[in-house]
């Protein structure tokens, strides 16, 4: 077993007891659920909605290269520096050599996965430079010195009582349990970082193809304060951020923020489309784009799980995912976290090592029946599952299953396990709840049926 | 019409009144039931395991076996799915695709058989006390399923049939998935109970017995008094 699929076991069997995180998260996403249902309601046809967006989607992904340079041609002739990052210390140096360039001591962020996914502001911490995230959740969580909890809803496994505990201890603020209150504190703390700093990175909702523009979507006006008040903006980005045309985001905004946060739009969107042109007053000096691939185009060569690079980092197969309501987003240990995250992690970071969260699911499919851009996600599971096994099989578990088939492929066999598991069905009650019982994986929380006196097809010969 | 009725191994072995209420269900129906005995599994759990070489053992046996059938119903939403849905995946590409794919075209859940099949909602059970009904996952969404079995339970008279909230959320038995994360399938059982509980029913009720084995263990362990039932004991019950 990997270091990750340990440590996921344990973090699950913590949490998974924790009654308090339990109900948290529950009362949450259910209120999400009902909001989400709301404003779904404001749309025509959710599933033709979900099937143009799927499509839109289909025609990027599988034209990145052509829609690529279009972005990329368009953005650089308003002055833009693009950079083509193939890794993720490939990205960190890159934006590090923007930031030392540019002789800044204060870097002020706005929320983006990608940063997380590389690592960004643990870098930059070492280098010396002060990160201080903008929105308000990823802010928390940073005092914290923890990862997002969720990739939308960066501080939701906390309440305000924790929230203004934090504040009172790193921010010197009043206990409050007001959110407006609580609001204000971190705005007067981030307000003076926003003066301060030299470098705002900010990541991206989506790359119109067509215009050359950058889309970000955001309800505090965060990100729009970081890319517009320091001298030099970067924005990083996945190369799957891709949308061929500008009248798209008439569709995937408010899609988005429907499944996302249940929202009818999200509260401040802005399009990005170059740095400060002659003539203009404000806006950064420079804009560097750093476009990321970080293993998507390894994802884009496997034809079956191409479609989770549509994936809009919504949000929606993590609140309706049953796993991820119940173990939390740290549990996984990944940078996306919930339905995608286990379908994309092993794809980015490894299969052997990041198999056991394909394997952490019931397969329900309540992530696919969520999911905006229609991405396959609980069949992807079960594909990693296969592809685990052909690329390096448990000899062990193979056996097992062959044995299994022999067995049930022999009536005889199969009668006689029956007829076992009756016989030693009272020496199994005895040894429940004692590490010797065969089956405790069960029957530590469940009692497991006895094998009936008569099966169906005992009854069924006797009848005829 | 020919019945050719699957009884995966669980039910076979743990659950038979269930396959026994199906049969004299169908049987009043006037239609003539086979049971192959050979048929004992649809290889669904090696199969979500990822071996999917040893699970075309076993499906190839129940391929075999069930490929002229004129229908083939079965007592399980999840290994309808199996039969339905993966068959055909398994074997594409392979020579036993063409009969999976007609394998998958005449394989009935048992309550969508009676609804979308037969066309009978009313099969004039009366079963006095409140129920819930619980969603099975595969049944829900592999195969489509949710409507035929509150429609049949709406027939069944003196049954009062309340909705619980979070119907559609998977109950965490997950097939070796409760065995492999048990302490996650377990919490999932428990958010799923309560959901039933709230409602005040007596009875959840689904149509699979696989998920209600896991929620009667958990039930059942934790003292509750709510009881599981698969949807056939409630249609032949009078």
């Amino acid at each position: 077993m990997s270091n990750a699929a340990q440590q996921f076991l344990e973090a699950a069997g913590t949490i998974t007891r924790n009654l308090r995180h339990r109900g948290l998260i529950q009362t949450a996403l259910r209120k999400y659920e009902v909001a989400r249902d709301r404003k779904k309601s404001a749309f025509n046809d959710w599933s033709s909605a979900r099937q143009s967006a799927a499509e839109t989607k289909w025609d990027a992904i599988n034209h990145l290269d052509t829609y690529l340079t279009e972005f990329t041609s368009k953005i650089e002739a308003r002055g833009t520096k693009v950079h083509w990052c193939t890794t993720g210390p490939e990205a960190r140096d890159t934006i590090r050599g923007i930031i030392k360039d540019a002789k800044a001591k204060c870097v002020v962020k706005s929320k983006a996965m990608t940063a997380e996914e590389i690592h960004l502001n643990e870098a930059l911490e070492k280098d010396g430079f002060e990160v201080v995230e903008s929105d308000l959740g990823e802010f928390i969580v940073q005092l914290r010195k923890e990862p997002p909890y969720h990739i939308v809803f960066p501080a939701m496994h906390l309440t305000r009582d924790e929230i203004s505990d934090l504040f009172e201890r790193e921010l010197g603020s009043a206990p409050t349990r007001e959110p407006e209150e609580l609001t204000m504190i971190a705005r007067r703390a981030l307000r003076r970082k926003y003066i301060q700093a030299d470098v705002g990175i900010t990541g991206a909702n989506f790359a119109i193809a067509e215009t050359g523009m950058v889309s970000i979507t955001e309800n505090e006006g965060n990100a729009r304060l970081t890319a517009a008040l320091p001298r030099v903006m970067v924005t990083l980005l996945g190369i799957e951020k891709i949308l061929p045309k500008l009248e798209d985001l008439a569709l995937f905004l408010p899609l988005l923020a429907t499944a996302g946060a249940g929202q009818t739009v999200t509260g401040y969107n802005t399009l990005y489309g170059g740095p400060r042109q002659p003539g203009e007053s404000d806006g950064p000096i420079e804009w560097h784009v750093v476009l990321l691939d970080n293993r998507r185009t390894e994802l884009l060569a496997d034809p079956e799980q191409r479609d989770a690079l549509h994936c809009i980092r919504c949000g929606a197969c993590l609140n309706v995912c049953p796993i991820f309501r119940n173990v939390g987003g740290h549990t996984y240990g990944t940078t996306y976290s919930g339905p995608v995250g286990s379908v994309i992690t092993p794809h980015l970071r490894g299969l052997q090592e990041w198999k056991h969260l394909s394997n952490a699911s019931s397969l329900c499919g309540a992530c696919t029946e969520a999911c905006p851009v229609k991405i396959d996600l609980h069949h992807h599971l079960l594909q990693n599952r296969r592809n685990a096994v052909g690329d390096s099989p448990s000899w062990i578990e193979r056996l097992a299953w062959r044995a299994h088939a022999f067995a049930v492929n022999t009536p005889a066999l199969y009668q006689f396990g029956q007829e076992v598991a009756r016989i030693v069905e009272p020496l199994r009650l005895r040894l429940q709840g004692t590490p010797l019982d065969p089956v405790k994986s069960w029957t530590r929380t469940r009692d497991l049926p006895p094998v009936a006196p008569e099966s169906f097809k005992e009854w069924w010969r006797n009848r005829r | 019409m020919n019945v050719t009725l699957f009884i995966p191994c669980f039910v076979d072995s743990c659950f038979p009144q269930v396959g026994m209420h199906m049969v004299r269900i169908l049987e009043r129906l006037g239609h003539r039931v086979t049971c192959p005995e050979a048929v004992a599994c649809c290889g669904q759990p090696a199969f979500n395991s990822g071996y999917w070489d040893e699970a075309r053992i076993v499906a190839g046996k129940t391929l075999h076996h069930l490929q002229e059938a004129e229908a083939v119903v079965i007592a399980s939403g999840s290994c309808g799915a199996m039969l339905k849905v993966f068959y055909p995946q398994l074997y594409a590409g392979r020579p036993e695709e063409a009969a999976a794919q007609r394998l998958s075209e005449h394989t009935w859940e048992f309550s969508d058989f009676l609804v979308s099949k037969l066309g009978v909602t009313d099969l004039g059970a009366r079963f006095p006390g409140k129920v819930t009904f619980h969603d099975g996952c595969h049944g829900l969404r592999e195969l489509g399923i949710k409507s035929g079995p509150r429609k049949l339970l709406e027939k069944v008279r003196d049954l009062e049939l309340i909705e619980m909230g979070d119907a559609e959320t998977c109950c965490g038995f997950g097939g070796t998935f409760a065995a492999k994360f048990p302490m996650i399938s377990t919490a999932m059982g428990e958010v799923k109970c309560a959901s039933a509980a709230d409602t005040g029913a007596e009875y959840m009720v689904s149509n699979d017995s696989s998920c209600l084995m896991h929620l009667q263990g958990l039930l059942s362990r934790q003292g509750k008094p709510l009881k599981t039932l698969h949807l056939a004991q409630i249609l032949d019950s009078q």
